[in-house]
């Protein structure tokens, strides 16, 4: 007999209102726990905010900054309303150019949040598959793997970046550029950044694969790539997660760099990081305020997602709850 | 609780009474020891036994000062030689510790410091606490280290303590803590990380340097056999107080309290096989699955419709073609080799060389329905034997056959080969061997899923609940995750999880050797009933003769990777017929001092659901 018995008609999902109960109860156990941290609620309702904000910048700006036609060059350099000298149209002032501050950090958000998830999200699955391969492999690919990093990281991230950038305009057709130019930031940033999550997830890969479950599994003749993904990765998470949060604020910043250098996003299309940029310059000519905006800005929405990745990280450790 | 021991004539070397330890927390303040009271007098040795959670260690803590994190003595007091010394202030504390008490910690390799040589620590203490120059400081090095049993103390003074063995550096620690020449020294589990051969000598040199020093010792254990060896009189504890205290041959020989009597019940004999162990405690192992705070289902009451330990036995009774393999024996091995680290050398082939060559012609068979004892002292290659067996390890040569097909020589055995399913293991350390991230239900399911056993996820569940019943767990144990359960009990959903793949032949590598005595009689019981029940083929590893005894038909002695004997259970205990075997058996604690084993016990506690209890 090849299938188990079935007496009486074969076992059957649980159900009844202790089922119910169950199933909304593990359901709820991350809302539960979630509720229960303030830092991980007001961080979560930040950076709601934000993405809420960028998300629907063209709803809620006042005005459109890519819109060349409505900005005038002598709107420029204007204080914000409140200040002596503001004007009530430029609730945060205006930059160099007059576009109306606010309406630019609400679409530099966009631009910001985008590239830096994309290239964080490029980097993490590169780095973390290639961490798990050299680390559960071991042997030659271990080694191929990490004399590769150890030259990635003997390499500037800006260099990779225009280097990826160069090739970039060399082997693509010249009039998809400025559509394909996201791509290319999000893939030159990544690339700069998948090393820490190699190395780390390798090096903890390395500690998890002697445990025991590890070779229970082995023992069982799962299929490596599952034990890599199910049983090991789980473990290794944790410190992984604080990386991803900690360069979403370094991917933003590397595209404010690149972007400076010129071949980051088009200049009429100011992220955060350009604006910050520009905002240095006028610094200590007295106009404070194209700076200290869009950086509040970034550094409310990076101090959210930091602290939501803490708690993450905590959260998918069963063994931290009680 | 009194002292008990007060009576004695002069004040003993080291009165503790009525010792409350707290340890505040977020969660209310736990009472770690509970009104304990012991006394140690000059030249003799105190064994405080109990299993984990006893609050033997922090004993021991509140005596030496050294009491972790927020612990604290609520009330009671700790005399040394009269004096009352646990309200001393930290300076006091610590010259107290250096000169008058010392400590022997459990681990050698993690109490000494790999970067000193073994003559600069122990000249480093010796200065510290006497004004001696350099030179007259190693004279008495030298000396403490020929007392401890060091060959060519002079020289071997010089050397790092990794050039030491494991018994080695635990007479240097030995030496160490004698060296301030103390009047009370604090033994924390000090053999547990030996070997049963370097267990006995280690206890034997204690003994020898109590009698020939007049020092007192306290004594910390969880082993009885330990305790039985060596110490004078005995306090056994458990949850931070004192059930039983007194002369050792009284309390294991004639123990009053029936939680010392059910202790000395689980502890394996060498000299008696019992058909299960009886009278255990049950609510050692029943602070139950922990309950988590908040959210979760009610254990006890959750179960899956159509679930249950007989429809599980019914499952494992129901292999295909009738019921496992038809060959005897189901597992043979000839000629074994298995060679680590040769030829591939480090990244780019770099310091290719031959190898450590850890098993080497080994040879034996598992019976049908049977149990292969394999015994050995660690190095022996006991565990790279299993290993190999589940296809963990490449062997380099010879042949495995299971079921009377031999198993893939060389290399990887493929994913898919049937012995993944036919032979299962059970692991050492349950604390290890379940994926923490994982809750237990997807732990059970694995094996079903990846044997396609059974059609969908909804059987999975079903019998993966029956069978956590089966092995003596709620069903609802499927929802939680692995931490939440105590050793025991994690041993049991490694069970079950082997069980789940419906194994013909199982191979357990040291599945209680992490666990406390009445938890360890528990699995044993089980593995036992699984055994009886579904005729299961075993192998079962260990390196303690007396577990074995209990379980196997058949023992295989392996030394350095070589079979030194080979026989029948019985003729091996009664005078087994290599020089070797004899020398393990005989350094294997003697028991003679416990209370004979009680065949009419009282209530079988903790035993696990019988699979043939039902109609």
């Amino acid at each position: 007999m090849s299938a188990a018995p079935r007496p009486g008609g074969g076992p059957t999902a649980p159900s009844g209102p202790l089922a119910r109960l169950r199933r909304a109860s593990v359901g709820n156990e991350y809302l539960h726990l979630f509720l229960h941290s303030p830092a991980a609620v007001i961080a979560a309702l930040v950076a709601t905010l934000g993405i809420g904000a960028a998300l629907f910048a063209p709803v809620l700006a006042p005005t459109d900054p890519y819109d060349i036609g409505a900005v005038d060059l002598l709107d420029s350099l204007l204080p914000p309303a409140w200040a002596e000298g503001g004007d009530a149209r430029f609730p945060l002032g205006t930059d160099d150019q007059g576009r109306d501050l606010l309406s630019t950090i609400l679409y530099g958000t966009r631009l910001s949040l985008a590239v830096g998830l994309a290239s964080v999200g490029f980097a993490a699955a590169l780095g973390i598959g290639l961490g798990l391969l050299a680390g559960y492999r071991g042997g030659r690919i271990d080694a191929l793997v990490m004399r590769v990093a150890d030259v990635q990281l003997a390499l500037p991230a800006i260099l990779t970046a225009l280097l990826v950038d160069g090739i970039a305009r060399g082997i693509l057709p010249r009039e998809s550029h400025d559509d394909l130019m996201l791509v290319v930031l999000t893939v030159a940033i990544g690339l700069s950044l998948w090393v820490d999550f190699a190395r780390t997830a390798r090096a903890s890969t390395f500690v998890e694969r002697q445990k025991e479950y590890v070779q229970a599994a082995e023992v069982t003749g799962v299929h490596p790539v599952r034990i890599a993904l199910v049983h090991v990765l789980p473990n290794v998470l944790g410190p992984l997660l604080v990386i991803l949060t900690i360069d979403l604020a370094v991917a933003v910043l590397l595209e404010a760099t690149l972007s400076f250098l010129g071949v980051g996003v088009p200049a009429n299309q100011p992220s955060l990081g350009t604006l910050i940029r520009i905002g240095t310059e006028y610094l200590f000519s007295g106009e404070w305020w194209i700076v200290l905006f869009p950086a509040l800005a970034l550094v409310v929405l990076i101090v959210a997602v930091n602290v939501l990745g803490d708690f993450l990280r905590d959260v998918f450790d069963p063994r931290l709850r009680r | 609780m009194s002292a008990g021991e007060g009576d004695v004539a002069g004040e003993p070397l080291l009165r503790v009474s009525d010792l409350v330890v707290r340890f505040p927390s977020r969660f209310g303040e736990l009472t770690a020891v509970d009104g304990v009271g012991l006394a140690v007098r000059a030249g003799e040795i105190v064994g405080l036994v109990g299993e984990s959670g006893a609050g033997k260690s922090t004993i021991g803590a509140a005596v030496t000062g050294l009491l972790p994190g927020t612990g604290y003595v609520a009330s009671g007091e700790v005399r040394l030689a009269g004096r009352r010394i646990d309200g001393l202030g930290r300076e006091a504390r610590h010259a107290l510790r250096g000169s008058r008490i010392s400590m022997i910690f459990q681990d050698p390799q993690t109490s000494l410091n790999p970067l000193m040589s073994v003559g600069e620590q122990l000249v480093e203490t010796i200065r510290t606490h006497a004004e001696v120059g350099v030179r007259e400081a190693r004279e008495r090095a030298v000396a403490l280290l020929a007392e401890t049993g060091i060959d060519s103390p002079s020289t071997r003074i010089d050397d790092h303590p990794h050039r030491f063995s494991g018994g080695m550096r635990q007479r240097v620690v030995i030496a160490l803590a004698l060296s301030t020449d103390p009047e009370l020294v604090v033994a924390d589990e000090p053999t547990t990380a030996l070997d049963a051969a370097i267990r006995s000598q280690i206890l034997e040199l204690l003994r020898r340097l109590v009698d020939e020093r007049g020092v007192g010792v306290v004594l910390i254990t969880h082993d009885i056999g330990t305790i039985a060896a060596v110490t004078d009189r005995t306090v056994v504890l458990r949850r931070g107080r004192t059930v039983e205290s007194g002369p050792t041959a009284e309390v294991l020989g004639r123990p009053r309290e029936p939680y010392t009597r059910a202790l000395v019940a689980a502890v394996p004999r060498l000299d008696v096989r019992l058909d299960r162990f009886r009278g255990i405690v049950e609510s050692v192992d029943a602070d139950a699955v922990r309950t988590s705070g908040g959210a979760g289902p009610n254990l006890g009451s959750w179960r899956v419709a159509g679930a249950s330990a007989e429809r599980a036995s019914r499952w494992l009774l129901g292999g295909e073609g009738g019921r496992g393999p038809t060959r005897d024996p189901v597992l043979e091995v000839r000629d074994l080799d298995v060679v680590f680290g040769a030829s591939t050398g480090g990244p780019f082939g770099i310091g290719a060389r031959e190898g450590l060559r850890a098993l080497d012609g080994v040879s034996l068979a598992v019976p049908a329905g049977g149990t292969l004892g394999l015994v050995g002292e660690s190095g022996s290659g006991k565990s790279t034997l299993a290993k190999a067996i589940v296809g963990l390890v490449a062997p380099a040569g010879g042949e495995l056959r299971f079921d009377g097909e031999p198993l893939p020589p060389r290399g990887r055995r493929p994913r898919d080969h049937a012995s993944r399913r036919r032979i299962q293991m059970v692991f050492q350390d349950p604390y290890s061997s379940l994926n923490g991230r994982h809750r237990v239900e997807s732990i059970l399911a694995e094996p079903l899923r990846e044997h396609a056993l059974v059609a969908d996820a909804k059987e999975r569940r079903a019998l993966s609940a029956s069978v956590l019943e089966l092995v003596g767990l709620p069903q609802g144990a499927l929802l939680r995750y692995p931490h939440q359960f105590s050793g025991g009990q994690r041993q049991r959903i490694a069970v079950a999880r082997a069980l789940l793949a419906r194994p013909e032949l199982l191979v357990a590598d040291e599945p209680t050797s992490a666990l406390d005595v009445s938890v360890q009689a528990q699995v044993l019981n089980l593995l036992k009933d699984l055994r009886d029940a579904f005729g299961l083929a075993m192998l079962f590893v260990s390196h303690d003769l007396a577990v074995v005894r209990q379980i196997a038909d058949r023992v295989v002695v392996l030394r350095r990777g070589r079979v030194v004997e080979a026989g029948d259970v019985e003729e091996f205990f009664a005078g087994p017929s290599s020089d070797y075997g004899r020398e393990l058996l005989r350094l294997t604690p003697s028991l003679e001092a416990l209370a004979p084993p009680e065949e009419d016990a009282g209530a079988e506690a903790g035993a696990p659901a019988r699979p043939d209890a039902a109609p």
